[in-house]
């Protein structure tokens, strides 16, 4: 897709968390990961999937889909993940699929309508409207801030 | 901010340290040229560079200073106590502008007229002494502030270059390996030739571990430079000379550790000044130099540092620390007779225990030894105290060299793994279950499950059950393997048995931190990458032992390496008896009698078994929760009360499930008070049986039992219904 002129590029990587189509700001992500072994970790928060090596990084992964109260992921799917920083420490958000990279003017981003779960308005910063289908974009650092 | 000004703040930074110590030294010793020499040179160069980059505020005080020093080398002040303390209220405020130099890079507004003036005074001065008014005043934490401007350690060129050496082979080793690698998949070789140059590898990996480990280390003298400047106000302000001796400060240990163990020594050096030493007179009195000494000493044993906190003072107040152990509740008066002043003096590491008569600046605030205890045990040290009444006190550290890279022992659990630090182990045990004869064995009262080793019992917890671990729907219902390992570790002071499915090896692991938002775990203590390239935690045992509720409110003391807390040598008649599952005795005498109530006179009223025995209505209590109607009798331990002082006895019944046998013994709990009703456990007749709290279940019934005839206890453990024996 390409910017309209005088419109304010956006890129956004997308991929799929359940069959939703979903972006997040190339800026934030640091790596993209194909499925990897995940050490979990015993008495962490749900969310949290567990611990992997990432060129000798420990990287804590997010179970976006249990972050998003999405169905579980069948057992034994391969996530890929995308890994970025927050507050100084590595993350890995396990999403089912990685896609590609579009870019976006940023005028056409759109609240998240009312009328979605709120766990979608909690974690997303807005809704794109692509021909064919609607592209939610996700605020990572809500989405790593377990507090909330 | 530019290169020369951040240069300039660490420089100063140092120099200022320097500086007080070098101050206090001219104080003891007014006559040494060579300090004064020292002291003028440090802050003339200061003067000089703040003149140069144009630091105005500072280059006033500076300068003033430096005045009062130029008169005390030319004779015409003295260095007394008034004056140097002068002197150093001139260099605290020097900090402070520095730190507001770190922070905005420009000096701080403020007004130092009041400061230069006093010291002009004291420049200007014909020989007269000066008040000496509260030289800690005005800026009070400057002292203790944080690391000063700037992180950069200065290491030695020498090791500098050998490191580069060593990185020199590295990339030489890893060519090789290329090209193997690459000649490998041309032509397909032996992998007996891939063995030399990993061999290599792992010799420069060691060798740049230890390097890299080297340019870390640092003389714990950095940890005390702040020491004797503390010690110097803290004596004057208590009316209290000190003199502070420093052994050792050469010994190096990690950077990082040095960090760590920097607050705690302060509050420790604090508290020996505070409580430790006694005031003059009464020293006079004890026949003691008036000058009290507390001396550091460091060295190392071992892969450890030790450093020992010593005072010549009072020693610690160990009637005090009963008096407040008992009235925290942390023993009962029985048990505190039997245990010895070493133990007693352990106490001070509880939390929010205090002593101190009064809540003052320097001491007395209830968190101290507590904390510092936390914070040495979270860096894998150890502490302990040794007092002896009216010759003084002293603490021992021991902490490990560095937190980067511990030992490790590899456990499987569930299928997981997990690293456990090896300094906490003390065995490993291979079990059969309930397999008879053996030194150690398990078992089982009731839920609880225990590990008697050596004719010692010791709490047992299942790691698998703490991590809820194991119940997964794929493993099925969940069987304890039939031979699990127990792992026995140490956890400050208590002993206590892990069980695992499975132990590998022991590895050297580089420990990493864990993610803030993992923090609150306290059952592991970081993260680690294994050889396989594998994640796996590294287990905290002292936060394992917390979440299994061992190390609980039965505290430190009670299961204490002695392991006999409470003891009865006296053999008595014990009754044996079934309940809820397992075996449990109680002192015979403390029953009036046994009897069998038939289940069709059990009633009830208002909820309360009743049953008609000799001619009144007595309560009944089943130990197992409930009674068994199923039955056509009731095995009942009847209690009475005689000395109600309703003059009219009353009677309670409580029901076991069999009564098996008198037997005489030796009465020794082991384990305290493991649940309601149970007053700990014991090895009776060579098994394991439970001790029944009489008191627990007679007020269910009647609150007010015990209320009219106070019981104190006999024979170690509180068997509180004496009474009932007349």
């Amino acid at each position: 897709m390409i910017a309209v002129a005088g419109m304010t590029p956006m890129a956004l990587v997308t991929l799929s968390v359940a069959g939703q189509l979903c972006g997040i700001p190339v800026s934030d992500v640091r790596d993209i990961l194909s499925a990897r072994p995940i050490t979990r970790i015993p008495l962490a928060p749900p969310e949290i999937a567990g611990n992997l090596n990432l060129r000798g990084r420990i990287v804590t992964a997010l179970d976006i889909r249990r972050r998003l109260d999405l169905p579980a992921a069948p057992p034994g799917a391969a996530l890929m993940s995308l890994v970025t920083e927050y507050q100084g420490e590595l993350y890995a958000m396990l999403v089912d699929c990685v896609l590609e990279v579009i870019t976006l003017p940023g005028e056409t981003l759109e609240a998240i309508p009312s009328t979605l779960p709120r766990t979608w308005a909690k974690h997303g910063a807005g809704i794109f409207q692509l021909p064919d289908r609607l592209l939610v974009m996700l605020d990572v650092t809500r989405l790593l801030d377990l507090a909330h | 901010m530019d290169d020369l000004l951040a240069e300039f703040l660490t420089e100063t930074g140092e120099s200022l340290v320097e500086l007080d110590l070098a101050l206090i030294r001219l104080e003891q010793a007014p006559d040494d040229a060579t300090t004064l020499s020292l002291v003028l040179r440090l802050i003339h160069t200061m003067k000089g560079t703040c003149g140069f980059l144009d630091l105005v505020r500072l280059e006033r005080v500076a300068h003033a200073a430096e005045s009062v020093l130029v008169q005390i080398r030319d004779g015409g002040v003295a260095p007394t106590v008034a004056v140097v303390s002068v002197i150093l209220k001139a260099l605290d405020r020097i900090r402070a502008i520095l730190s507001g130099v770190t922070a905005t890079g420009a000096e701080p507004a403020g007004d130092d007229a009041a400061l230069i003036a006093e010291l002009d005074g004291l420049a200007s001065a014909e020989p007269r002494s000066v008040p000496y008014e509260e030289p800690l005043a005005d800026a009070p934490d400057q002292t203790g502030g944080g690391p000063l401007p700037g992180q950069t350690i200065r290491v030695d060129v020498g090791l500098l270059d050998e490191l580069m050496n060593m990185v020199g082979e590295l990339v030489l080793t890893r060519n090789q390996l290329l090209r193997l690698s690459r000649t490998r998949q041309a032509t397909g070789i032996d992998p007996e030739s891939y063995s030399l140059p990993l061999q290599r590898l792992s010799q420069i990996t060691s060798d740049l571990q230890e390097g890299v480990m080297k340019t870390r280390m640092q003389p714990i003298g950095n940890a005390w430079n702040k020491l004797p400047r503390l010690v110097r106000d803290l004596g004057l302000e208590l009316g209290k000379p000190i003199e502070l001796t420093m052994r050792g400060a050469g010994t190096e240990l990690d950077r990082q550790m040095l960090e760590l163990i920097r607050d705690p020594l302060t509050h420790m050096v604090r508290n020996s000044a505070g409580h430790g030493l006694e005031c003059p007179a009464t020293r006079r009195a004890a026949a003691k130099p008036e000058t009290g000494a507390i001396t550091l000493d460091a060295y190392h044993e071992g892969g450890d540092v030790v450093i020992e906190i010593a005072d010549d003072g009072a020693g610690l107040p160990l009637g005090r620390i009963r008096a407040e152990a008992l009235a925290r509740r942390l023993v009962t008066e029985a048990e505190l007779a039997k245990i010895d002043d070493a133990r007693i003096a352990r106490f001070i590491f509880h939390p929010g225990f205090s002593t101190a008569d009064k809540v003052t600046a320097v001491s007395g605030r209830g968190v101290g030894m507590d904390v510092v205890k936390t914070n040495i045990e979270r860096i894998g040290g150890a502490i302990e105290v040794t007092s002896t009444p009216g010759q003084g006190c002293k603490f021992t550290l021991k902490i490990p060299l560095t937190l980067a890279i511990v030992a490790a022992l590899i456990v499987e659990v569930a299928g997981e793994r997990f690293a456990m630090p090896l300094t906490r182990v003390i065995e490993l045990l291979r079990i059969g279950m309930g397999g008879a004869g053996a030194e150690s064995r398990i078992e089982r009262i009731g839920e609880t499950t225990m590990l008697r080793l050596r004719g010692r019992l010791l709490p047992l917890v299942r790691l698998a059950d703490v991590l809820r671990l194991g119940r997964t729907p794929l493993a099925g219902a969940m069987v304890p393997p039939p031979d699990p390992t127990i792992v026995v570790a140490r956890i400050g002071v208590a002993i206590v048995g892990l069980a695992v499915d499975r132990v590998f090896d022991t590895e050297e692991i580089v420990v990493k931190p864990v993610a803030s938002i993992l923090r609150a775990l306290t059952v592991f203590s970081g993260s680690t990458i294994l050889g396989d390239g594998s994640v796996i935690m590294i287990l905290d045992p002292k936060g394992v032992a917390q979440a299994a509720g061992v190390n609980g409110h039965d505290g430190d003391s009670r299961v204490a390496p002695a392991y006999n807390p409470v003891t009865s040598d006296e053999r008595l008649p014990m009754l044996l008896v079934k309940a809820g599952g397992g075996l449990m005795v109680i002192p015979l005498s403390l029953v009036a009698r046994l009897d069998h109530v038939s289940c069709d006179r059990v009633e009830y009223a208002g909820g309360q078994a009743m049953t008609h025995y000799r001619g009144r209505l007595m309560p009944l209590v089943a130990i197992s929760g409930a009674l068994d109607m199923t039955r056509p009798d009731q095995a009942v331990l009847v209690f009475t009360d005689t000395e109600h002082p309703t003059g009219r006895d009353r009677g309670v019944g409580l029901v076991v499930d069999a009564i098996v046998d008198v037997i005489e013994d030796t009465l020794q709990i082991q384990r305290i008070g493991s649940r309601p009703g149970v007053l700990g456990t014991a090895i009776v007749g060579g098994q394991v049986v439970e001790v029944i709290e009489p008191g627990f279940w007679l007020t269910q019934v009647f609150p007010d039992w015990f209320t009219a005839a106070t019981i104190s206890a006999r024979s170690g453990p509180r068997l509180q219904a004496e009474s009932l024996a007349a």
